[in-house]
């Protein structure tokens, strides 16, 4: 199903670029030479945060946490999961598929980590590249409403498994 | 703000990591948050070029007005400073639609677009408007019909039904989403 929606949203750009009788492939290459200065804008802020994040996630903060929330019943994969998914996509991607192996994906905790892995974003990341190609540092209340949105999405995805498996 | 958080991971990082002796982990991690740098730049770079000619094409064609025209009642909730016909509209639409298609990094270049656009009418240069933040607030709910990569995992996996969280997902999804843009509205309020 999915394997359809990319070809078919490029072949309606480019027959309805055809029809208005465009140079679709002058437009084309206008458009992708912006990639360049886009890049150029992005890049030292997504290094700067990948340095900080990389430092963090690495230095033992997470069985910390996870000892922390020990006294809950739940397995502390999934507190690493909660902390570490608005902060950095490819870390989150690898716990959930650690979680899944070891509980097994259509377990109680599997399919919860499956819910929480799929229904948010890395809200931090997101935050650097967007802000970060526009050149803005005073982001004033985007990462609080950011951090606000994702506890309650964590929220949200527990009270669903739980009512729905 | 980032000032802050930045500063908070990497103090916070290094000073663990020598209190839990991971000092060898943390100096790696130094070396390495180059090349893992290069390496996402190299991963996105092409497929922000592809996209962006696309997008201009469907941009000249007329596309992008009348994908923003299909969602302008609920974007000028949203968006109540921004007129419109505004060309960022087109952007976010684009964006939040393959969003939701559960293409994530086909998505990236318009969401880079729409701040662009949205930057343009931007008069204080270094500083976020409304506009921005609620845009990203739509994007980091992560509202999605197809979650691709969680449907992958869990085939990789093994599961005998790899889809069956899918529904769960779109549920909590959309909740969230609605109650992020509460949240946004709420902050608008009192920071206006």
């Amino acid at each position: 199903m999915s394997d359809f929606v990319l070809p078919i949203l490029v072949l309606i750009i480019i027959i309805s670029g055809l029809i208005k009788k465009i140079n679709i492939y002058d437009v084309f290459i206008k458009g992708a030479k912006e990639s360049f200065s886009m890049i150029i804008n992005l890049f030292p802020g997504l290094l700067a945060m990948i340095f900080g994040i990389n430092i963090f996630i690495n230095c033992g903060v997470l069985d910390l946490f996870a000892r922390f929330f020990s006294f809950i019943h739940l397995p502390p994969q999934l507190f690493s999961l909660f902390l570490v998914r608005p902060i950095s996509g490819g870390a989150s991607l690898a716990i959930t598929s650690n979680i899944l192996s070891t509980f097994g994906p259509d377990s109680y905790i599997g399919r919860l980590a499956s819910v929480m892995q799929g229904s948010s974003d890395t809200t931090l990341y997101v935050i650097t590249l967007y802000f970060g190609t526009v050149g803005i540092t005073k982001i004033r209340y985007a990462l609080a409403s950011g951090l606000i949105a994702d506890a309650i999405g964590i929220i949200v995805s527990i009270l669903v498994v739980k009512l729905m498996f | 703000m980032v000032n802050k958080i930045w500063g908070f991971f990497i103090v916070v990082g290094i000073l663990l990591g020598i209190i839990n002796g991971k000092t060898s982990v943390i100096n790696e991690n130094i070396l390495l948050s180059t090349t893992t740098t290069i390496e996402m730049i190299l991963k996105i770079f092409p497929v922000i070029a592809l996209w962006l000619g696309i997008m201009e094409i469907a941009k000249e064609s007329g596309l992008l007005i009348k994908l923003s025209n299909i969602f302008k009642p609920i974007l000028s909730k949203l968006f109540p400073e921004l007129p419109s016909n505004h060309e960022a509209l087109g952007y976010i639409s684009s964006n939040v639609v393959i969003n939701m298609l559960g293409l994530g990094n086909a998505a990236t270049p318009f969401g880079l677009k729409a701040m662009n656009a949205l930057q343009k009418d931007n008069k204080d240069k270094k500083t976020a408007t409304k506009s921005m933040i609620t845009f990203l607030m739509l994007n980091t709910s992560g509202l999605t019909i197809i979650p691709t990569t969680v449907i992958s995992l869990r085939l990789m996996h093994g599961s005998t039904n790899p889809t069956e969280t899918v529904l769960a997902t779109v549920i909590a999804t959309i909740i969230s989403t609605i109650l992020a843009i509460i949240v946004d509205k709420i902050f608008r309020r009192r920071n206006s």
